[in-house]
């Protein structure tokens, strides 16, 4: 049985040439030491930050080319970056774990097929979730995939993974995933800074027909290939899981894997259960090693599995006496907190200690769109000129529309525009009429999957409004460039693809642009979209709501400010703070008034028209 | 402060107060010490403007997140969250709280400082300062695993040419706070 492994050799502490880094700084720092040639990435929470952090390292690449793309959708990143490795070179794609949704059709398929430089697939998760859709576990669409998913417990575990992945899908010739979560994406940890990996190698794609074309023919064959490249695997001793506590003699054992092991691992030493159990780490979830699995089953009379966010584990050892998820010890959804493993333990173990009161905590505040922000303009315009309307919108910074009301619908990237369109074929078969219907896309979710829907929305006929809300930038993941900005992620200058020649293109035949700060002119386009989309002759109106983000700072300042005050004319009807909802505005419900807090305020002007008795204002003068 | 320099400290503020600045400049000074030493962040929909909380530990540990009642000491640059994330500290915890007025009595944590950061800051130029007031309080207390050469060090460090001045004269003005 190997307690150690290469992974944790390699991140023993050096003081000398360690630096504070954030995991995704690790894991992008990895990818550059591994000698990775071609790096393809969608941002999304939270794995937004590794390909920065690629580009922060790449002039120590200057010997080999190191080609880095933010792509349009994470299906064209993975089919970019395979096709690298199909050329012989190691290359990586970089997406959070809803991005392997999108990008399931080439991903499935991949394995079957494999690849020949290596090739690694960082999927992160969002246990909770805390910046996600769903809490889906990579490491179970792995295993359906039939593609072998490192569990990193530690940012410096995460960076040294990613030498072992690329190979392990070198000799394999098979995808590797490595799939951090949250916890290990966000967390900074002294890390061991190493030398850069000289690759050398030059793009040699061969022919084989058999192989890359694989029809129907080939694949019973690929697929046995498959099944044998797992098993071979399963059976590496390298990926026997470490005991970590314990010498082998107990019965009982628990095994985790990922930031699951991570806070085990410290609530042994806390509760001084080092003697009571044995705690093993797994770091290569799927395949579990044959004879793991094995001794396991064998040795142990009571097994607790901790693992997130699905059982992957638990199934393969397929042990009824198990527990974990099957038998309710460990809960069904959510973050496997300290707290909540710490709970598990006391259960499990049978440690006579005493229940911590624990009174859920205060609700904080829920997080709002910034002061200034042009997106609650939009939002303040659609709401007030359709108070009846429907409002599909998507995912993006603009989802907390939903806080003005003018967000009913969020489902995944793109699906604002066809969810549009399925609404207005419902209710217009019932007896023709329908509801405006105002879908919310912002400008980066449109390049990704928003124009396929678009031209199926045209051709089909439906009815509907599309405010694209273009503020130039993919901003709730950190200001990364879209298709529109002309600039690459390294700050170099790329090709512009501009959204109103798409729009053109697909047919839509109302199209307006507008400033959303002028709200007054935005509900006038509004009601022309809504005039046109029930003529004879209307279908899908599109209005371009353009106007930068001002998370970047240099876009407030290059903007004219107003200061604004509110007048004793206030009445505290609270429209400004509930049906405009500016952080910046606050009602005192006592002395039935509204005030502005400077701090807060960007001084952006639009709110004087929001109010009903014109107490907010322009201070003159400024 | 526990034995063989092991402490959890919580950063809690609201999105966009500079709740990662301030984690970061405390985990530096932590590396620059050459201890081991642990953060963990909020990033996401969470940073605009709702309640964010950030994990400092130093010392032996593998996670990075601290359990409820295990935190040895918090900096809060908003008071409304003491009530959200209050409990992850020890009853017997330091609480550094920005807060204009005095805090009501009942149920206040024993070792409670307070200082209105918000308005330091605003004199000093800006409400961009608080958080660096709030992490001079907390320093000046002499609470805080590393000294406060060590934590200036570490706001150089991080703060680039243009707002080293005013964050270390930010910084100042909380480690003064605490003596008035």
């Amino acid at each position: 049985m190997l307690d150690t492994n290469n992974i944790t050799k390699k991140i023993k502490m050096n003081k000398q040439n360690s630096k504070l880094l954030m995991g995704n700084e690790a894991m992008g720092r990895g990818l550059v030491e591994a000698g990775c040639r071609l790096i393809a990435a969608y941002p999304g929470t939270p794995s937004s930050e590794i390909l920065g952090a690629v580009v922060a390292n790449r002039d120590e690449t200057s010997h080999d080319p190191l080609h880095v793309e933010w792509s349009v959708n994470e299906k064209i990143a993975y089919e970019v970056a395979l096709a690298a490795s199909y050329t012989g070179k190691r290359a990586a794609v970089i997406m959070k774990q809803v991005g392997l949704n999108v990008a399931a059709d080439p991903f499935t398929r991949s394995t079957y097929i494999g690849t020949k430089g290596g090739f690694v697939v960082i999927v992160a998760d969002d246990p909770g979730p805390h910046s996600s859709q769903t809490e889906q576990d990579t490491r179970l669409f792995a295993l359906f995939a039939k593609a072998p998913v490192f569990d990193p417990a530690s940012p410096a575990e995460a960076g040294a993974m990613i030498e072992d992945a690329f190979r392990l899908s070198e000799q394999y010739e098979i995808p590797v995933i490595l799939r951090p979560t949250t916890r290990i994406c966000h967390s900074r940890q002294n890390i061991n800074i190493g030398s850069v990996k000289k690759d050398g190698a030059t793009a040699a794609f061969e022919k084989n027909p058999g192989r890359w074309v694989a029809t129907p023919a080939f694949l019973t064959g690929l697929h046995n290939d498959l099944n044998t490249k797992l098993v071979n695997i399963a059976g590496r001793k390298e990926s026997y899981p470490i005991r970590h506590y314990g010498d082998g003699s107990s019965k009982t054992c628990v095994i985790a894997s990922g930031m699951a092991f991570a806070n085990s691992f410290d609530l042994f030493e806390e509760l001084e259960l080092t003697e009571k159990a044995d705690l093993f780490q797994v770091q290569l979830p799927f395949p579990l090693n044959s004879s793991f699995i094995n001794n396991i089953n064998e040795q142990y009379e009571k097994i607790l599995i901790l693992e997130e966010t699905y059982s992957v584990i638990e199934m393969q050892l397929a042990n009824r006496s198990i527990q974990g998820r099957s038998d309710k010890t460990v809960p069904g959804c959510g973050e496997l907190t300290p707290d909540v493993i710490h709970d598990i333990l006391v259960q499990f173990l049978k440690l006579d200690i005493a229940a911590e009161p624990s009174p859920p905590p205060a609700r904080g505040r829920r997080p709002s769109l910034c002061p200034g922000c042009p997106h609650r303009a939009s939002f303040f315009a659609i709401k007030k000129t359709f108070p009846k309307g429907i409002f599909p919108s998507d995912i993006g910074c603009y989802t907390l529309g939903v806080n003005l009301g003018a967000v009913d619908t969020c489902h995944c990237m793109g699906a604002c525009i066809s969810q549009g369109a399925g609404f207005y074929h419902s209710y217009a078969q019932d007896n023709g009429n329908f509801p405006t219907i105002v879908v919310t896309i912002g400008d980066s979710t449109f390049f990704h999957a928003g124009i396929p829907a678009l031209i199926n929305a045209v051709t089909q006929k439906a009815r509907i409004i599309i405010t694209i809300l273009d503020n130039s930038t993919t901003a709730m993941t950190g200001q990364q460039p879209t298709p529109q900005s002309g600039v690459l992620v390294d700050g170099q200058p790329g090709n512009q693809v501009f959204i109103p020649h798409i729009v053109q293109a697909c047919g839509v035949g109302f199209f307006k642009k507008c400033d959303p700060y002028d709200i007054n002119n935005t509900r006038k386009l509004l009601k022309e979209a809504d005039s046109y989309i029930r003529s004879d002759y209307g279908g899908v109106a599109v209005i371009l709501a353009k106007h930068h983000c001002l998370m970047d700072k240099s876009n407030t300042i290059q903007q004219p400010r107003f200061r604004m005050e509110i007048s004793d004319d206030c009445i505290g009807c609270g429209i400004c703070t509930t049906q405009f909802e500016c952080p910046a505005i606050s009602l005192d419900e006592e002395e039935k008034q509204a005030w502005i807090d400077q701090d807060l305020c960007c001084e952006c002007g639009v709110c004087d028209v929001v109010c009903p008795t014109g107490s907010i204002k322009k201070v003159e003068g400024n | 402060m526990k034995q063989q320099m092991k402490q959890q400290i919580i950063v809690s503020g609201m999105g966009g107060q500079g709740v990662l600045f301030v984690t970061r400049i405390i985990a530096g000074a932590g590396v620059a010490m050459g201890l081991e030493t642990f953060t963990s962040e909020t990033h996401g929909m969470a940073q605009r403007g709702g309640s964010v909380i950030s994990f400092v530990k130093v010392g032996s540990f593998k996670s990075p997140l601290i359990r409820r009642g295990q935190g040895d000491l918090g900096l809060f640059l908003h008071a409304q969250n003491l009530e959200v994330h209050g409990n992850l500290l020890q009853k017997e915890a330091d609480f550094f709280v920005n807060s204009a007025v005095s805090l009501p009595g009942d149920n206040l944590p024993a070792n409670i400082s307070t200082i209105d950061a918000s308005a330091i800051a605003r004199e000093l130029g800006s409400p961009v300062y608080t958080n660096l007031v709030i992490l001079g309080l907390t320093a000046g207390s002499g609470k805080l695993f590393c000294p406060v050469d060590e934590l200036e060090k570490s706001i150089k460090d991080l703060s680039g040419e243009r707002f080293s001045e005013a964050n270390l004269a930010a910084f100042q003005q909380g480690i003064e706070g605490l003596n008035k």
